[in-house]
């Protein structure tokens, strides 16, 4: 196990390492950052001034180096748009979006792993016909249309939940249920898959020989060894959510990271999209870690495999 | 199904395929679907009314027929612009179509090369594409997109070169895992004993044997291409306007979304139906090709 987990970590900071790389290079892929930080009425002394000033003149290795060490230290640059040091900025609303996140997660659970097990309870009866319905609806749905039809009907002909903001919980109940519906149709599949597994499996049979009752097997024996993968999902699906933050915190107004990054690519505010892109991205890398080493430590069989 | 093959009626092979193709109510649902959508992107010049670009203010926000105040001069009414909305509708699945394809195919050449590569030689070139694998899943592909195509400027060609250049990592699982397990069959030694080049046995046995998962995973990447183009022009940062995007004109509707709400729900229903049925149809050819059942 210790091995294992070790070389994992080395690869998720291979992997962290490679992530900043490509953050560094994708706001270079603009033509010339300086002529966007200057604005478009600077002259070309402007231009070259910032371009000093920056160290953009510096070759691009060292400019590299630069910026990770600065950003490794939490540093992370001002934001061109507010004139405000980026970290502050991003971790202000950091908490609003890991709160869309979590319950996103949860109701995508909530709807996922019940319907699930009920679908492989009684496969091919109408609750599996339902189930299917809404996995193969929700993954044709495009969230950002599910979000405005949200806000049209619910928020608007019935009044019931504030359209735009973050100020109370209401405001991240349609978010929540958005993005987490976007979650479910994964969750609800490889719960239901599971559970079909399990059903037929032997120690199955043996329990119910041995006369257990079959809500007990149920929920005892076949749900505890269909859930291990689903657990590992939910995590790689909060990786998700958390991404899908961008259209739907800006749909609704939300102020977290999602709409903080939208603004930011609007405005060529490029220091504060690189830090976006790498705490998302740290996220997704860490839950992963995380869900990796989860299920080697749960199934052993894992670790020989991937370990070897 | 192995039930029908020692069928003594003796049904021949064609009409049994047709029997279960046409069985399959997804698989001819999402066929339908995708044909009448593909019926729209070719015929838009014939069937388009109107000119979706003509600009008429003394024509703007005419709801749909079925509403009371509608005109059979404009079916499905007009937007804010008054431009003619089945017009825009039409040309509009023009734009999906061509994103969600050219996206797979860049897509699919880039993840399905990755993949045979890591799939056939193992080893060192297997590590070197799985941890390229890795590096594209830790990014979050709607804000990468947003940025990339942002800093670039959002048109067209460059919303399909990101997507494509981002939705290769399905492609790549799915041609790694068929290769390997295909490498490993009778045949494939045969081909290398008598000599067969790699790329031959590559083009010749490893190809035609990944071709079923290789649809259903192409299905699903172009849903998911069109799905992203969608939410990158209603963010205002992919197909730019005028052009007629189904998720460009859901951006354009949002003001009038309160007083005019059909504006939101027809090209969203468009766009609903179009990945449902590259979705069911995707689904159908994994049932039909592997009929031990869903799950």
């Amino acid at each position: 196990m210790f091995t294992f987990a070790v070389k994992r970590l080395a690869l998720a900071l291979l992997v962290a390492l490679t992530v900043s790389l490509i953050s560094f290079f994708l706001v270079r892929l603009s033509s010339d950052v300086a002529a966007a930080i200057a604005g478009p009425s600077a002259t070309a002394a402007d231009i070259e001034a910032i371009r000093h000033h920056y160290g953009f003149d510096r070759p691009l290795p060292v400019q590299y180096l630069d910026w990770l060490g600065h950003t490794l230290r939490g540093d992370f640059g001002d934001s061109l748009y507010f004139r405000k040091p980026v970290l502050g900025l991003v971790v202000e609303r950091m908490p609003v979006t890991m709160t869309l996140g979590a319950v996103s997660i949860l109701f995508a659970i909530a709807l996922g792993v019940p319907l699930g097990v009920v679908a492989a309870l009684r496969p091919n009866s109408w609750i599996d016909r339902l189930a299917l319905a809404v996995s193969v609806i929700g993954q044709a749905m495009p969230s950002f249309w599910f979000g405005l039809l949200l806000i049209l009907y619910l928020g608007v002909t019935l009044r019931l939940l504030p359209i735009s903001g973050s100020d109370t919980w209401r405001h991240f109940v349609m978010p929540a249920i958005t993005l987490g519906y976007y979650a479910t149709p994964a969750i609800m599949r490889l719960t239901r898959s599971g559970m079909l597994e399990a059903l037929s499996a032997d120690y199955i049979r043996t329990a119910r020989a041995k006369g257990l009752r079959y809500g007990k097997v149920v929920g005892k024996h076949a749900l505890r060894n269909a859930i291990i993968p689903v657990v590992a999902l939910t995590a790689v699906q909060l990786g998700f959510v958390l991404g899908g933050s961008v259209v739907v915190e800006t749909i609704f107004a939300l102020n977290g990271m999602g709409y903080l990054a939208y603004q930011s690519i609007v405005q060529n505010d490029f220091p504060v999209v690189q830090a976006i892109v790498l705490t998302l991205s740290a996220f997704y890398i860490v839950l992963t870690l995380a869900a990796d080493l989860l299920n080697a430590w749960l199934d052993p069989r894992l670790r020989a495999v991937s370990g070897a | 199904m192995s039930a029908s093959v020692v069928d003594p009626l003796a049904v021949n092979a064609i009409a049994r395929l047709r029997r279960r193709i046409f069985g399959h109510a997804g698989f001819s649902f999402g066929a339908a679907v995708l044909a009448i959508v593909a019926l729209m992107a070719i015929l838009a010049p014939l069937l388009s009314p109107w000119d979706p670009y003509d600009q008429d203010l003394s024509r703007r926000l005419i709801p749909p027929i079925w509403h009371a105040h509608g005109t059979a001069a404009h079916l499905l009414g007009t937007d804010g612009l008054g431009r003619d909305y089945l017009s825009r509708l039409l040309y509009g699945a023009r734009i999906s179509l061509l994103i969600g394809l050219s996206t797979m195919a860049i897509s699919g050449l880039i993840g399905g090369t990755l993949g045979v590569l890591a799939g056939y030689f193992g080893g060192g070139i297997d590590m070197a594409v799985s941890f390229l694998l890795t590096v594209r899943l830790s990014l979050p592909v709607i804000l990468v997109a947003l940025a990339a195509v942002a800093l670039v400027h959002g048109s067209l060609l460059v919303v399909i070169l990101v997507l494509g250049f981002l939705l290769w990592d399905r492609f790549l699982v799915v041609m790694r895992s068929t290769t390997q397990q295909i490498r490993r069959l009778d045949y494939v030694a045969a081909a290398e004993a008598v000599g067969a080049s790699t790329l031959r046995i590559l083009a010749s046995e490893v190809l035609p044997n990944a071709l079923n998962n290789l649809i259903v995973v192409a299905t699903l990447e172009m849903a998911n291409a069109i799905l992203l183009e969608a939410a990158l022009s209603f963010l205002g940062l992919g197909v730019q306007p005028p052009l007629p995007s189904w998720g460009l004109m859901l951006s354009e509707a949002k003001p009038f979304m309160f007083f005019s709400p059909w504006l939101i729900t027809i090209p969203g229903i468009m766009l609903f139906l179009l990945v449902l049925a590259i979705n069911l149809l995707g689904d159908g050819v994994r049932d039909l090709t592997a009929p031990e059942g869903r799950g």
